[in-house]
């Protein structure tokens, strides 16, 4: 949601009446976002507008989260230097540090 | 067996139960628990970290919400069975096992009946193994994509990942989210995305709904699901959400992300009607064309299948929900896309037949009911054969292997690939990481020839030395 429309209209969270037991910030390449516990760390990288952390292989194209349940693999992001995680799966925990992937997140295997 | 965290059951899971349930979504939460209520020795397995599946997908505990139900339609048919496997889990009667992913089910040597279930365990994927005399599988579906240009552009999303983004972790996509595609999840996610803030433009529905008048008994004897409809259609009237249908978004419009989307009138096989073009400026795309009865475990067994109305391929049941694999039953989606409450009702069918009890005549009637609803349904927003008209050259048809139409129509017009199989040798497209689920559909299309039954040799990632341990394939 952007920040013009924040604040005005409901969001999710008022809709089911949240209150998260947690937030912390999650590191995202050089930048800390807001995490709630038991955010996907897709979630908390929609929730601050983000819809794209990885490049494709063959043509560089930005992509995110397609099909939010794990089969579609195009959410793919590295985790505290593991590379090809599903964002969508994921639970965001304290400390993590989740950066962009570029190609098959495997660069530094390359020849 | 390790000795991970994930695997603490383990003593418990690796004795052999009565029945292993694969998937605890409607289907197969309301079978383990009514099979436990029988006196069965249930283990259920779930890819997800809680009960529910797909369509009783909620916010994670740590999100605190005070009403899940807002988010859900018919709540209360998942609370009280969720209640029920609690109670059946402080009594033994139930292992569950939750963040198993089953990957493969192979058959006992023979002389002991039954089977074994190969799962990876956990953020860790420690591999687990469960046995049983038994199995039902309620692995549910995933959801159909039709390709057009501009959808792999950030933005444009799944109408059911939109909806499970929200519903686990109270989060949109953006503030002005069109609605497409075509089928009735449309108007459940359009409805919940207006309601959790999101502005919605327009739905925008390939089929005409008038397709359902042909099948007015059908919908007569369902009034549940009309009212269902007509609360989702109320939801969208409040929010002022527009509904077009045989209309199509054809492309949509950005560079870095989505910022528009060209939507156009469809002749009645959903090819696009020149001169009807407009725009509709969005920051996101919620888009399905229905489901897609997710079988590789299924097929790996050898269990037979049949064509649905909506051009999938689901399995073949009898009355009792029993495959055409003695020992395997299935239930929910994987017999054709037929929604939660048919889903519910064939899990406590197939309960029932397993325990050897007879089939409460009620269970049939609403089966019988329902599917006839979900047939109805399922003829009426079939994809048309004109869709294929809105793909460019260069639109990527596999996301994956980013395989653009112009080479698979290559492979097929000049190379002559027949199916999708050969067209997947030629042009890699359906050979990435999702193996096919995103792009299968839309291949088949281009190449001319209905959908193939999922056969995937593993439904998920498996670390090698898993398959490494796996025993050599018994003798019969
Ligand atoms: S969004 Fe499809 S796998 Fe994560």
């Amino acid at each position: 949601m952007s920040e013009a429309t924040r604040g005005r209209r409901r969001s999710p969270r008022d809709l089911v009446g949240g209150t998260p037991a947690e937030t912390w910030s999650l590191r995202f390449d050089d930048r800390e976002l807001p995490a709630q516990s038991g955010q996907s760390i897709a979630a908390v990288l929609w929730s601050a507008g983000i819809l794209a952390w990885r490049t494709t292989r063959e043509t560089a194209a930005p992509r995110g989260a397609f099909c939010g349940i794990g089969s579609c693999f195009d959410c793919l992001v590295t985790v505290n230097g593991r590379p090809n995680q599903r964002a969508c799966l994921v639970p965001a925990r304290p400390g993590d540090h989740v950066t962009t992937q570029e190609g098959t997140g495997r660069d530094d295997l390359a020849v | 067996m390790t000795t991970s965290p994930s695997d603490s059951p383990s003593a418990a899971a690796r004795a052999f139960a009565d029945l292993a349930v694969v998937g605890a979504g409607p289907a197969g939460l309301a079978a383990a628990v009514t099979a436990a209520g029988l006196g069965l020795r249930v283990t259920l397995l779930d890819a997800g970290e809680r009960p529910g599946g797909q369509y009783f997908r909620h916010p994670a505990p740590g999100l605190g919400a005070a009403r899940p139900e807002a988010l859900h339609h018919g709540w209360s048919a998942f609370a009280s069975r969720e209640a029920a496997l609690r109670a059946h889990v402080s009594a033994g009667r139930i292992t569950y096992l939750a963040y198993h992913h089953v990957w493969t089910v192979t058959p006992d040597p023979a002389g002991s009946p039954g089977w074994t279930l190969h799962a990876v365990a956990g953020p860790d994927e420690a591999p687990a193994t469960v046995r049983a005399r038994t199995v039902l599988l309620a692995t549910g579906a995933y959801e159909r994509q039709l390709p057009f240009p501009g959808w792999t552009l950030p933005g444009v999303v799944g109408a059911g990942g939109a909806q499970a983004m929200l519903k686990a972790g109270l989060v949109l996509p953006g503030s002005r989210v069109v609605v497409a595609g075509s089928g009735p999840l449309l108007l459940a996610v359009a409805g919940s995305l207006a309601a959790a803030g999101a502005r919605v433009p327009a739905v925008v529905e390939a089929a005409a709904y008038t397709g359902y008048a042909a099948h007015t008994p059908a919908l007569l004897r369902n009034p549940g699901k009309l009212a269902e409809g007509a609360t989702y259609g109320g939801a969208l009237l409040r929010h002022g959400v527009r509904l077009l249908t045989r209309h199509a978004v054809t492309e949509a419009h950005g560079t870095d992300r989505v910022e528009a989307v060209t939507v156009a009138r469809l002749d009645r096989d959903w090819r696009p009607l020149p001169g009807t073009a407009r725009r509709i400026p969005c920051d996101a795309v919620a888009v399905g064309h229905g489901l897609v009865p997710q079988l590789e475990l299924a097929t790996g067994l050898g269990c037979a299948t049949r064509p649905s109305p909506d051009a999938t391929v689901a399995l073949e049941l009898d009355a009792e929900q029993r495959t055409s694999v003695p020992g395997i039953w299935s239930a929910g989606e994987t017999g054709g896309i037929g929604g939660a409450q048919l889903a519910l009702t064939e899990g406590e069918i197939a309960a029932h037949s397993i325990a050897g009890r007879p089939v409460p005549a009620r269970l049939a009637r609403t089966r019988t009911r329902l599917r006839a609803f979900a047939a109805a349904m399922a003829g009426a927003h079939r994809p048309g054969p004109g869709w294929t008209g809105w793909l460019r050259e260069d639109t990527d048809v596999c996301r994956c292997e980013e395989v653009p139409a112009g080479r698979i129509r290559e492979a097929v017009e000049d190379l002559g690939a027949r199916d999708a199989r050969t067209v997947k040798l030629l042009t890699r497209a359906g050979m990435g990481w999702c193996q096919g689920r995103m792009c299968g559909p839309a291949v088949a299309a281009l190449a001319g020839t209905d959908p193939a039954p999922d056969r995937r040799p593993l439904s998920c990632p498996v670390p090698l030395r898993h398959l490494a341990a796996l025993p050599a394939e018994p003798p019969h």
